[in-house]
Formats: structure tokens, sequence, C-alpha cells
């Protein structure tokens, strides 16, 4: 019974599925834009592959970046300021680099909405109060928080790098309806070729205390590199672990392989 | 319930008599899986997939119980949650990252299994319950590993929750309203994420209460094995412990050290960039795709793009999806061949890896826009899926000419060997 219930059952999906095979056309509706999109350029770190450690000169001038530029309008909320002893501060410069911030807070006498000194244990304060603002300020487009872009993008850093470096004028045979309206900006890394971010990079634009050359090439690598350690701030430790166990497991991998050889060894299978 | 020869379990101990005269609990261990189970001393490497399943588990509910220690599920914080394990607990990430590897770890042995099953006839008679039971741990796990992936609330999180308790609106008339009452509202929300956190917690008991009588049926005819023929006598067989034990200690060894390699040198790669931003209901992302295991099954769902007597397509697609896991419930009898290993299956044989392959298309199909030539590639890849278990096996069973068998496990084994052999002095 259940062979030819199952028979019918079979050709009738079959014929819907040939149905729709048939009934599907083979062509694709055109997408102009895909032809303009480019595949980000690969942006090569210290806390890349099986080896990685941080370049903290990097993520200091990274930080650096963001604090005078990118803060304007991004936020960084998963980021607490004494995470960034990573970076290579000691206990002392977080403390005033810290206190360098208005948080939001009450006042303690009377109640009223006040700010205070940054602690190292508050978060990096939003640039903005609440999304409305957000939106009002930035053309109606909300800047998206910055903790995890690096993870939150296909591409990841190296999409984000491109992104920085790719703002350029809309080539001439771009069609018409793929130009940049008003208050966009065209860049072919950008899925849609055209966003609400303003190129925010030019040359010399920050000034780096350790006197690296601040080029616009250079700040986008090393703010890129910041936010590859913002959004995986124990990359560098999982890596280093991930050694370690795996080395502990091909010891107990191969002694179990040779004690299953041993009790095995007169049995023929 | 075993063979005759099974060893009997004797305790030496005071206190573990004592114990076997309370509470035979290490008794039934001993029956299960140590000496006490006879088991085919011919079983390959496939044959690992079922321990290292309980394994993977294991480890589910062991890192799964972990998380909820630090987890909040409720919308406004859910997602932020997941980053404070990740960023401020103690060794947070690695727990994190394992649970989240664990599932796709679970389910790249499962599928091992399954298909294991399906190339040695393991589902036949007389194991029909244990593939049966089997079926419903598969979709357990799917439930489970659905409403896991909803719970840090980000933006896969949220569309996956849309389009998949979507698929209960294509139900004519009463669709709409069982798809608000499994929500608990008209979008996901904080109702959808605190009972899918809730059942994520008890579905894996479930999991393991089935696991149980799995274990508990396969005991009754002993283990299948790759000839497909049933034991003879004790020559045929190993005690479990220590051989299996052994076999399946390496297979451990080789699970974790992929499950590692997962872990720590590159968590994310079988994960969507899309689940690091934070659920927003008023922004779909471009491309709404599932993770890799339910791959198949979604280039199914989204094969069916005509409507067929009077059946709408999106409901078609919806059925083909979930008749392609029913399906496998009727196996034992969609299979009339009464050999079960595929080593003496000409025929058959040549069809499971067509299966195999077409599994595999489907799965790259699933990944990929809606778009030529992926659609059509997903109708081929569907027709041959339902071809397969309810028009081509039923035949192929039947006109099929077995090649000649062995008489027993051991005359397989031995024959094996000598083939070696004279092959090793020629």
């Amino acid at each position: 019974m259940v062979r030819p219930l199952g028979f019918l059952v079979g050709l009738g999906f079959v014929a819907a599925l040939l149905l729709s095979l048939v009934t599907t056309p083979l062509k694709n509706e055109p997408n102009v834009a895909y032809s303009f999109v480019k595949h980000p350029r690969h942006l090569k770190l210290a806390s890349d592959g099986l080896m990685p450690h941080w370049d903290q000169a990097q993520l200091q001038r990274g930080m650096q970046v963001y604090k005078e530029v990118c803060s304007a309008c991004h936020s960084l909320n998963l980021v607490a300021f004494r995470n960034i002893q990573d970076l290579g501060y000691t206990e002392g410069q977080v403390k005033s680099f810290a206190k360098g911030f208005q948080v939001p807070s009450v006042n303690p006498d009377t109640g009223e909405v006040a700010t205070r000194d940054g602690l190292p244990s508050d978060h990096f304060p939003a640039p903005y109060a609440n999304d409305v603002a957000a939106r009002a300020a930035n053309n109606n487009a909300i800047p998206p928080d910055l903790s995890l872009i690096t993870k939150a993008r296909e591409g990841g850093k190296d999409y984000i790098y491109s992104l920085l470096t790719g703002y350029q004028n809309p080539p001439a045979n771009l069609p018409a309806e793929l130009k940049p309206g008003t208050g966009l900006h065209y860049n072919p890394y950008f899925p849609n070729l055209n966003l609400a971010m303003a190129k925010p990079l030019s040359d010399g634009q920050v000034t780096y205390a350790d006197g690296t050359k601040a080029s616009v090439d250079q700040m986008a690598k090393d703010v890129t590199a910041f936010l590859v350690w913002t959004a995986e701030p124990k990359l560098v430790k999982r890596v280093q672990v991930g050694w370690a166990v795996f080395g502990f497991l091909l010891i107990f991998t191969v002694l179990t392989y040779l004690s299953y050889r041993n009790i095995w060894a007169d049995k023929k299978h | 319930m075993s063979f005759p020869w099974a060893k009997n379990y004797e305790p030496q101990q005071p206190l573990m008599k004592w114990l076997d005269e309370k509470l035979p609990l290490p008794r039934l261990v001993y029956n299960a899986i140590g000496a006490g189970y006879p088991v085919p001393r011919n079983l390959n490497y496939f044959w690992n997939f079922g321990v290292l399943a309980g394994a993977a588990l294991m480890i589910q509910i062991i890192t799964g119980i972990i998380l909820a220690m630090h987890y909040a599920a409720n919308v406004g914080v859910a997602f932020n949650s997941v980053e404070h394990i990740i960023r401020d607990v103690n060794a947070g990430w690695f727990i994190r990252y394992a649970h989240m590897n664990g599932a796709s770890m679970f389910f790249i042995v499962v599928y091992l299994h399954i298909f294991r099953g399906l190339y040695y006839g393991s589902y036949k008679a007389p194991r029909e319950m244990v593939w049966l039971l089997g079926v419903v741990i598969f979709l357990l796990m799917m439930a489970t590993a659905f409403m896991g992936y909803v719970l840090p609330w980000g933006q896969m999180s949220f569309w996956g929750a849309q389009v998949i308790t979507g698929f209960f609106s294509a139900i004519p008339i009463v669709g709409e309203p069982v798809r608000q009452w499994l929500l608990g509202g008209f979008v996901p929300d904080n109702a959808t994420l605190n009972r899918f956190f809730s059942l994520h917690y008890l579905l894996p008991f479930v999991i393991l209460g089935v696991i149980i009588l799995h274990i508990w049926a396969l005991h009754i005819p002993g283990s299948n094995n790759p000839t497909g023929i049933e034991v003879k006598d004790e020559q045929d067989t190993v005690p479990f412990h220590p051989y299996y034990t052994a076999k399946d200690g390496f297979g451990l060894g080789i699970f974790l050290l992929v499950f590692v390699g997962l872990t720590f040198f590159s968590p994310n790669m079988l994960g969507h960039a899309d689940n690091y931003i934070p659920a927003n209901s008023l922004s779909t992302p471009a491309h709404i795709v599932p993770e890799w295991y339910f791959l198949p099954f979604y280039a199914i769902l989204k094969a069916f793009t005509f409507n067929f007597l009077w059946i709408d397509a999106k409901l078609w697609g919806v059925i083909a999806m979930f008749a392609s896991i029913a399906l496998l419930f009727f196996l034992p009898w969609l299979d009339s061949s009464p050999v079960k290993s595929s080593t003496y299956r000409p025929l058959y044989r040549w069809f499971f890896w067509v299966l195999v392959a077409d599994v595999l298309l489907l799965g790259w199909c699933g990944m990929q826009p809606a778009e030529q030539p992926w659609v059509i590639l997903s109708q081929i890849g569907a027709i041959y899926y339902f071809a397969h278990f309810l028009i081509i096996l039923p035949i192929v069973s039947r006109i099929e000419r077995p090649l000649p068998m062995p008489n027993s496990i051991t005359e397989a084994v031995l024959a094996k060997h000598a083939d070696d052999k004279s092959a090793a002095t020629a």
C-alpha cells in the first residue's frame, strides 16, 4: 500500500516541479548595478592567519582615527574604556583617557539629567542621544554602530578598508538611475553604489603621535585594524588557546589510535 | 534482548555488588555500551558517527547550560548579552563559539550517520523502529537548531524566524492564525524570543530521551554491519568494550580535532555576517539564507514556482519541504529489497551516489539568490530527490538482481583477508 501511494505522491511532486521548471524564464532580469560593484581589496593585518598578534601601535593609531573622525557620527557601544588596555595603555592612561569623555548621568542631588567624567568601566559614549537625532543629523540614514562592523559585513575588514578608500567620481558610463542622488556619494565597494556617508578621510586629517604619515590609505588601514579588534577583542587569545588545545588533542588522538590498533591486533575485521 | 553469548555483568567489588542488588545501573551501562553488548566484528569507520552524534549532543547540552547562565531572552538585551558572553564572561568566547559550531558538528555527524544507514540498509527489517526514532531525532534537532539560531536576535535570527514561521501562513484559512499563535504576535517579538528560548532549552532533553529509545530499539536486533548479513554466531561479534570503545575513542579524537579547528581558528566561517547586526524589523537583509544544514530543504521550498492543481506555489513548496523529510518515515517500506548492504546491490548503489550528489547540489542551490541557473538546478535537484525515494527506489528494489553474498560476517571477513594476502603475495 505504501509503494503505490508513494508512487502517486512522487508523480504529483515531479509534475508540479516540471511545470515550475518549464514556466520559469531562463534569463535573469538584467542587474546593471552588478557590473559597477567592485570586489573588496585585500587588507593584510597582523591579526590575520594562524599566528596572529595585535599590532598595538597600529591599534592606537586606529583608535585615534576613530576618536577624531568616525566618532562624530558613529557609536562604539560595545567597547568599554577598560578594554583599551589591550592596545598597550596602562591603567593610569586608561583612567585619564576615560576622564576626557563626558558620559550621560544624573545629578546625585537633584536627580536631573546630567553628565559626568568617564570612568574605565564606562563604554564609549554615543554621538547621538537616540535614533531620531541620528537620522535627523544624517540625511535620514542612521550611522551604524561600529563595534562589530568588521564582522557584520560581507567581506569583513577588506570591505571596510575598501569602502573607506574607495570614494571616487561616478564613471561616465554610469546609467542615470544609478547616479548618486542628493546627499549621496558614489562608492563602487558599496552594494548599492551610493551611500549617505560622505568621504570621511582626507590626507593629513589626523596628526599621529608616532610620526606616521597620515595618508588616507594609512588611516583607513589603521582604523580598520582597530575595528577588527573592537569586533573580536579575544581573537589573538582564541587562536593561541586553539593551538594548545589542538596539540593536546593531537596527542590524545595518536594515543587512542595506538590503543585501538593494540586492542584489535588479534582480531581480523 | 541480546545474543545468548553476551557477557554477563558480574561485579567483583562489594560496593558494586551492593549497588547491583539495589539499583542495577552499572549493569544497564555494561549491557548497553560495555562488554555486555556483542557487536559485529566488521564495522567500518562509518559506524563511528552514532557515538559521535551522542558526544555532540552532550557538548551542546553542557555549553548550552553555561550560556543560559549568562544569556537574557529579552529583545532589548538579547543581542548585547551574547556579546557580553563573548567579551566579558571568563572563557565565554570559547563557550559561545563551541556551542555555535557544535551545532554544525552535530549536523555533520548526523548527516553522515543517516547516509551510512541509507547505504548499508540499516533502516530495513529488523531495524525499522531504530530508523523511525532516528527520523524523530532529526526533526527535533532541526526544530532545536532553528530556535537556537533565533536567540542571538541578530538580523538573520529575526528574518529567519519571520520566514520559517511564515511557512504556516501558506496553509489555507487557518494558516495566518496558526502563525500568529506560534509567534505570540504579528511578527517575531519578545513573546517569540521567550518561548523559543524555553523550547530550545527543553528539546535537547527530549532528544536525549528519544536517543535512549533509539539505542534501546537498536539493542534488540543488534547493530547492522557493512555486509548487511545478520549475526549468526559468536565468532561474528566482538564485545563493544573494549573493541568499539577503543575505535570510537579514536573517532572522537578526529571529531574533536575538526571541532577545535572550527571553533578556535574560524568560528564564523559557517555563520552569516548579517547576524552580527541587531534585529531590525524595518530593514530586510538582501539575502535571507538559513544555516547550511537546512539549505537542501530550503532549495526544495524555493523550487516550486507554479500554481499546480489549484494549490498555490508557496503551499506546494511548504508541503514538499515537509514531505521531503516525512517520506523518510516510509523508507523501510518503500525499499522492498531483502538485501541491506549496497555492496551487494549493483543498481541501487548508483542511485545512492546520485542522491548524495543531488543533496549536495540542492544545498549549493539553497545558498544562492533566486536567479538562474540556480532555480532550474534546484528544480532538477528536487525532482530527483522525490523521484529517488518515491519512484526509483521501489522499482529498483523490485528489478535489481543482488550480487552473491557470503554466508556469514566471519566468512566475509576471512575472504577479505584472503584477498588482501593473495594481493600482497602476487
